[in-house]
């Protein structure tokens, strides 16, 4: 096991990449650390996969290095890199049985057969396969072919890191809860570093003590996923993660206070004069709606609301501040008064962001 | 779920039985009807009952020809398909090669048989062939004309040049049709090249590999104008195939009955191996 660190990576699949556009993969420098539980989200094409298979060796970078502890691997072929992966989709040898394909990474290891028969019996039993060992891998479903890829990636106790590539899109989903459960107490027990590759952010939010988000390419923040939901560093992380996503509302932004839709809003500090294109981000969680005239501090935003979802226990208000989209997310017992329209956002909860990216207070912030 | 019984629904399949009838069904008929009768001629007919088949299998000639058949088809299997194997998995996978070898390992495919058999047998002459004049040169007694086995070789190789393309060309799609996860999983599994062929590609490939045996066997089996055109199934009878033979019996000799005796029985010696490859190819598929 060891620590991985990306050294200025990037990655093009052009043989000749010219402008930043081409690069699949713009360059990083980052660190994962050892045992820790990873989830790297994104939407499709961000260059997670490409990220993955550059770690796992599959992939050599254009640039850059990678480094397993400080041994420099960055040319080194999958197998001597130690490294188990699952795939998207579930990848078993047809013809041999379940039992043959839970042993085939430790066989080709030359592990001597009784370890072999003892970890394969744990397997199995950890995916739930044990009373179908004997049994030929072709004609399973393909959520009992996944739980074999799986199981593989996870017959090694040795690997530097186990890597997963969306590995439940084909899993059903009550078998889904209970895998990511697995995972994710199989973590806990013998503390491999494990990347969860996904597009789904129940699924990082739950499995991972760290996310990190892609965004085209980029990694635009990486952190724990209170960190993500309450300081966003990049618009995409505040449309990304939560539902419904972070508003985003243009604005102009002079010292501590900001202009939106002609109404004035507090911000948590000074912000100075952020130069670009300014926005400010509050999550719906931290909106309230509010009768003309009742909002405090400049009775907050003019509000025009369009529609209210009832979804289940809570309730979400879709509406209009100017001609700029805003939900509010209220619980269910929150009583909504008559005649709403004004949208009072909480101070401590603003955030302002120039070109997408978040812009601190001047001052600094306090860490919470 | 009832469905409705309605007998009129037969006549949605006449067309189909019709045209059955006429491809395949009534010509077979005159060929068993010819089988169990023999004639003097103008158009005068006996019923001879099984005597022909009775003829046709106790003749050493038709079962030295069933040998050499069976001998033939045996040894192109055993090149053709390994070969093709090997040589689809050598093929490049994407690209410019790509389509340029697939357009060259085309071409044989394209070429009529009977250009196949005169090109090499202008090929293999030694006056005046390539082949055969350079063997010479180089100091081999070379005759495809004289010698069986010098014969025998010939049609091999024109065989395996012939066809082996079309193995390759089907276990290429196959092989195209492997996602990329499962090598990317192999080499996360550290398999040998060995275990990666073993237990990926010729598992994937077995569909076609069933389809390229099949065509492979039957069309070796009923091979006829190739060795027709190249040693005209001499020499003596040394490439004397079944279809040649049979050629000869029915058109040579006009001897209607125990050519359709023979042809029957071709027919179904073709469907028996045929079926048997089918199964032994496809038992291990249906295993639990």
């Amino acid at each position: 096991m060891a620590r991985i660190t990306l050294d200025a990576l990037a990655h093009s699949y052009l043989p000749a990449p010219r402008g930043e556009d081409d690069f699949a993969l713009k360059p990083m420098t980052m660190t994962w650390q050892d045992g820790g539980a990873y989830a790297l989200l994104g939407s499709s094409g961000c260059g997670k996969t490409t990220l993955l298979n550059i770690i796992s060796g599959l992939l050599v970078p254009s640039r850059g290095r990678v480094l397993f502890g400080d041994r420099d691997v960055t040319t080194l072929p999958t197998a001597a890199r130690n490294i188990a992966q699952v795939f998207q989709f579930p990848v078993v040898y047809d013809t041999m049985t379940v039992r043959d394909n839970l042993a085939f990474p430790l066989k080709n290891r030359g592990m001597p057969a009784a370890r072999i028969a003892a970890r394969v019996a744990e397997v199995a039993a950890m995916i739930g396969m044990a009373d179908a060992l004997d049994r030929r891998a072709r004609g399973l479903t393909a959520d009992a072919k996944q739980k074999i890829s799986l199981g593989r990636g996870m017959v090694r106790q040795d690997v530097n890191a186990i890597l997963f590539d969306e590995p439940l899109t084909v899993i059903d989903p009550h078998m889904k809860w209970e895998l990511r459960t697995q995972l994710k107490s199989l973590h806990r027990q013998f503390g491999h570093t494990m990347i969860y590759v996904t597009h789904d952010q129940t699924e990082a939010l739950t499995f991972a003590d760290q996310v990190v988000v892609m965004s085209e390419g980029r990694v635009v923040q990486a952190g724990t996923p209170q960190a993500l939901f309450d300081r966003p560093e990049h618009t995409f992380v505040g449309y990304f993660i939560g539902s419904p996503g972070m508003n985003l509302l243009d604005a102009e932004v002079r010292g501590d206070r900001a202009l939106i839709a002609g109404a004035q809003v507090a911000l948590p500090g000074d912000h100075g004069l952020p130069q670009g294109r300014v926005q400010i981000g509050i999550r719906p969680e931290f909106v309230t709606p509010a009768e003309g005239g009742r909002g405090e501090e400049g009775g907050g935003l003019p509000f025009r609301l369009e529609r209210v979802e009832d979804v289940g226990h809570h309730r979400i208000l879709r509406g209009r501040v100017g001609d700029q989209p805003l939900t509010m997310l209220l619980p269910e017992d929150h009583a909504l008064p008559a005649g709403i329209d004004r949208a009072v956002p909480a101070t401590a909860h603003l955030h302002v962001y120039a070109d997408d990216w978040r812009v601190p207070p001047v001052a600094g912030e306090r860490a919470d | 779920m009832d469905k409705p019984v309605n007998n009129r629904a037969w006549f949605l399949v006449l067309p189909v039985l019709v045209l059955v009838a006429f491809s395949a069904v009534i010509p077979l008929m005159t060929v068993v009807n010819y089988s169990v009768q023999d004639t003097f001629g103008n158009n005068q007919f006996f019923w001879n009952g099984l005597g022909w088949f009775q003829e046709v299998l106790d003749s050493d000639r038709i079962r030295a020809a069933l040998g050499r058949q069976i001998l033939f088809s045996a040894i192109i299997l055993a090149i053709e398909i390994p070969l093709g194997i090997f040589v689809a998995l050598n093929m490049p996978k994407r690209g410019f090669w790509a389509s340029v070898v697939l357009v060259l390992m085309a071409l044989p495919l394209l070429i009529p048989w009977n250009v196949v058999g005169t090109i090499w047998q202008v090929f293999g002459r030694v006056d005046i062939g390539l082949l055969g004049h350079t063997l010479a040169a180089m100091g081999f007694d070379y005759n495809y004309v004289n010698d069986p086995v010098d014969a025998w070789a010939t049609i091999v190789v024109m065989d395996v040049w012939h066809w082996t393309s079309l193995v390759a060309l089907l276990c290429y799609a196959g092989l195209q049709s492997i996602p990329d996860a499962y090598y990317q999983a192999a080499r996360i599994d550290q398999a040998s090249r060995w275990a990666v062929f073993r237990h990926i590609e010729l598992p994937k490939m077995s569909g076609v590999l069933l389809i390229a045996v099949l065509l492979r066997f039957m069309d070796s089996f009923m091979i006829y104008t190739e060795p027709f055109v190249l040693t005209g199934g001499g020499p003596g009878n040394a490439t004397t195939f079944l279809s040649i033979d049979l050629v000869k019996t029915a058109i040579g000799q006009f001897d209607l009955g125990p050519a359709a005796a023979f042809s029957l029985i071709y027919f179904l010696v073709i469907l028996l191996i045929s079926w048997v490859f089918y199964t032994v190819m496809t038992a291990q598929k249906d295993a639990p």
